[in-house]
């Protein structure tokens, strides 16, 4: 479906800038665009698996990358409702242990019947996989199903408003995880002492194959017709309005779309740390989410990738500063936000197919033309 | 804003900000000299929260494991090797105890003293599992923590068999009707409830009221109080930590409950500080269950606390001796691998070592005598501590059953 929305969209664009440069300019197609990107993307997969496999990357360092994928899902997904829609909401977490919740839950009861153990999902049975691929989307659906349940009256609202009422049904959610045991009459969460023995079922691969296809299913959404449609409404709602863009439909979309990838990032967070409890997921995880889409420039796929990539580092890399590493790390916020208040990369966004047009028609070190602003350049 | 620079020079100056911030930090990793552990020197790791919502119980711990290793390093360590503490923050986080876990398995310790909160605590025992990492928790009291393998160990009572022990105490004490009040988003309070409800049953108490629950963070409890006091019950049961249990003995009082209250651990250090709450009075004649209190006259105790206030300049808590005693249950065992002379600390088989030590030694901590009946839970003695004119002193000490 991506592909066809997609077929058509970039080629405009493409042919746009050719002929600005005058008609001998090379230009890729798109499908040899996302050919060369899904190489380098495998590519890099098989390198990061070799190095892990050769034991030059550390079980510690692994654990932390597969941490930066998880959050690379969650900040790029907060960044459809916040960078690409425009809306403020606090309640990412709260989507996230829906994900959780519920991929988890759903691996350990089915488990037993497919005779599955702890060890499965490292050993890697076929079965274990398919269950791994049914929970995250599981985990996915249930927390886009809240999505929708909290978008329809929450979009309605907006800003201060918006905020203040995700933030509402976030803690909704954390409340219901904490209590649900007793409305259900049987163990389902766990409660307060939280969900226990998950399987560890993510890994690198299996993490970063998800992070790709987020990313992937993102970018295509925001070249679709449905994606120009959302940065309408960003851009000026009563505009987009009056051009017959549905803006409630468009809303609701992109929030349900923002919340089920929050929620396969939850799915993945639960099998990468084993427990759940509902206090992690308060108003602190949504905040340090909306951090890194902030700090990566709202709007910018690439800048949320980096910035989840940063903030999740950070704090493991200043483990040698022992308590001064917290100041530290907030210090990196202030000074970013008092100098670069536009986030680490504003609404650039890299794109591979236009760095290897600039550079097969040798215009990558030739002077920077400057007419055009940063912004132009950004959404391509 | 009129200063914001364009992306070029941020990330220019980002880049070079985090080139040396990068050097530095593989500066002082390297400076630390931590390397693992070799002949001069055994590591063991040492996690908990030392910043975040729960530091203070981190730090309580970390100064109670760091007084008993800096003591035997002081003899001269084990062995003639110096026990190199590996000390490092999770911040009460699963994520970063998961983190700092992998950290150290990667640094080489032998064995680790932690972690301090459940959920961290879980998430690092089912990790440590498939390492056989010798895990010794001061304060881990949910009941799954030593659910995944028989590595993992804890030095404290845990939260069932604490309202166990209290429903016994009530059922002993001739109580026969009770009420609860409990923070209904903690693990701990939760669990200790339950366990006190379902004992209480058993022993014949009967409650006035349903157990009334209240969220992380009020500061008003009348609601739930007048709920239970409208049942006018022998004694109220309330397993929450000191702030809270604190505000709601006054409150009580202040709504003419004039019974006894019964808490568990989570009161220590209830009395003392500049609070408007919690007086002398209103403290009069509960009861609480603990590990240890600075007011017990036992020769042992009375040297930590002296030992304690001149590293630190203040008074243990129940925490900190706690902390102790995890470090001397893992010392101990070291101790017992290392006079055996069996492995070298490199070998997986030093860990197992280290484990079949714990399961099958016993140790003479200062919150009693601690020793592992093959299970992970420890066999030792509890305390119950009353008041008196705002003085804690010890009312029974209920040995383990």
């Amino acid at each position: 479906m991506d592909q066809e929305l997609n077929g058509g969209q970039e080629r405009p664009y493409v042919t746009a800038k050719a002929s600005k440069h005058g008609g001998g300019r090379k230009t890729l197609s798109t499908k040899k665009r996302y050919i060369i990107n899904a190489l380098l993307f495998v590519a890099m997969l098989a390198i990061g698996q070799g190095l892990i496999d050769g034991d030059f990357i550390s079980r510690y360092q692994t654990t932390v990358i597969e941490q930066i994928g998880i959050y690379i899902i969650m900040a790029v997904s907060l960044n459809v409702a916040t960078g690409y829609l425009g809306q403020l909401p606090l309640g990412h977490a709260g989507f996230m242990s829906v994900g959780g919740y519920s991929c988890a839950i759903f691996i350990i009861r089915m488990m037993p019947v497919f005779d599955l153990n702890m060890r499965s999902f490292v050993t890697g049975e076929p079965m274990a996989v398919v269950l791994f691929v049914v929970g995250v989307l599981f985990g996915g659906l249930m927390a886009g199903l809240s999505g929708l349940i909290i978008g329809i009256p929450a979009l309605r609202l907006k800003g201060d408003y918006l905020a203040i009422i995700t933030l509402g049904f976030a803690e909704i959610i954390r409340v219901v995880m904490l209590n649900i045991d007793g409305v259900v009459g049987f163990e389902l969460t766990g409660g307060a002492k939280g969900l226990t023995g998950i399987p560890s079922y993510t890994n690198f691969l299996n993490t970063f194959i998800v992070v790709g296809i987020v990313l992937f299913l993102i970018h295509t959404m925001m070249k679709s017709r449905h994606g120009r449609a959302i940065l309408a409404i960003r851009d000026n709602e009563i505009a987009a309005e009056a051009t017959g863009v549905n803006t409630t439909y468009y809303k609701t979309l992109a929030f349900v779309v923002s919340a089920f990838f929050a929620g396969v990032g939850g799915a993945l967070y639960a099998g990468c740390i084993g427990v759940m409890a509902p206090a992690k997921f308060g108003f602190m995880k949504s905040i340090e989410i909306l951090v890194m889409v902030v700090l990566g420039g709202m709007g910018s796929m690439l800048g949320s990738v980096l910035s989840a990539t940063v903030l999740t580092i950070l704090p493991e890399a200043l483990r040698a500063f022992a308590d001064y590493r917290m100041v530290v790390y907030a210090v990196v916020l202030i000074l970013v936000m008092i100098f670069r208040p536009q986030g680490l990369l504003g609404t650039y966004d890299f794109s591979m197919g236009d760095f290897l047009e600039k550079l097969i028609n040798g215009e990558l070190f030739r002077g920077k033309s400057k007419q055009k602003s940063e912004e132009v350049e950004a959404n391509a | 804003m009129a200063n914001a620079m364009s992306r070029r020079n941020f990330v220019k100056l980002s880049g070079i900000a985090a080139a040396g911030l990068g050097g530095a930090s593989i500066l002082t990793a390297c400076g630390g000299g931590s390397s693992s552990s070799d002949d001069s020197s055994i590591k063991v790791g040492l996690m908990g929260p030392y910043s975040g919502d729960v530091a203070q119980y981190g730090l309580a711990v970390r100064n109670g494991a760091q007084l008993y290793v800096k003591q035997l390093n002081d003899k001269g360590g084990i062995n003639n090797k110096k026990i190199d503490l590996d000390t490092q923050d999770e911040k009460g986080d699963a994520t970063e105890a998961k983190n700092v876990y992998d950290k150290m398995v990667e640094d080489g310790v032998v064995a680790i003293i932690g972690d301090v909160t459940s959920t961290p605590s879980i998430a690092v025992a089912q990790a440590s599992v498939n390492d056989n990492m010798p895990l010794v928790s001061a304060s881990a009291t949910a009941a799954d923590f030593i659910k995944y393998g028989k590595n993992a160990f804890r030095a404290c009572i845990t939260d069932p068999y604490q309202g166990k022990l209290m429903a016994d105490f009530a059922a002993k004490q001739g109580y026969k009707t009770y009420g609860a009040i409990f923070n209904s988003g903690g693990d701990y309070e939760v669990g200790v409830k339950d366990a006190f409800v379902k004992e209480a049953k058993s022993k014949g108490l009967s409650s006035v009221a349903d157990p009334q629950g209240y969220s992380a963070g009020d500061t008003d409890f009348k609601a739930q109080l007048t709920t239970i006091i409208s049942g006018n019950p022998d004694c109220i049961f309330c397993p929450n930590y000191y702030q809270d249990d604190g505000k709601i003995v006054t409150q009580a009082r202040q709504l003419g409950y004039k019974g006894v209250f019964l808490g568990a651990d989570g009161w220590s250090n209830i009395v003392g500080g500049d609070q408007d709450y919690a007086s002398a009075a209103d403290l009069e004649g509960c009861y609480y269950d603990c590990s240890f209190t600075v007011n017990n006259d036992d020769e042992k105790v009375q040297q930590f606390i002296k030992d304690y206030k001149a590293e630190y300049n203040a008074d243990p808590s129940n925490f900190c001796a706690l902390g102790y005693d995890a470090a001397m249950v893992v010392m101990t065992a070291i101790e017992q691998v290392e006079k055996d002379g069996k492995y070298k600390p490199s070998d997986d088989d030093y860990k197992q070592a280290i484990i079949d030590a714990i399961s099958s030694g016993s140790v003479d901590g200062v919150t009693g005598t601690i020793k592992y009946d093959g299970t992970g839970d420890p066999v030792k003695p509890t305390l119950v501590i009353t008041f008196k004119d705002g003085k804690e002193s010890v009312f029974d000490t209920i040995e383990a059953s």
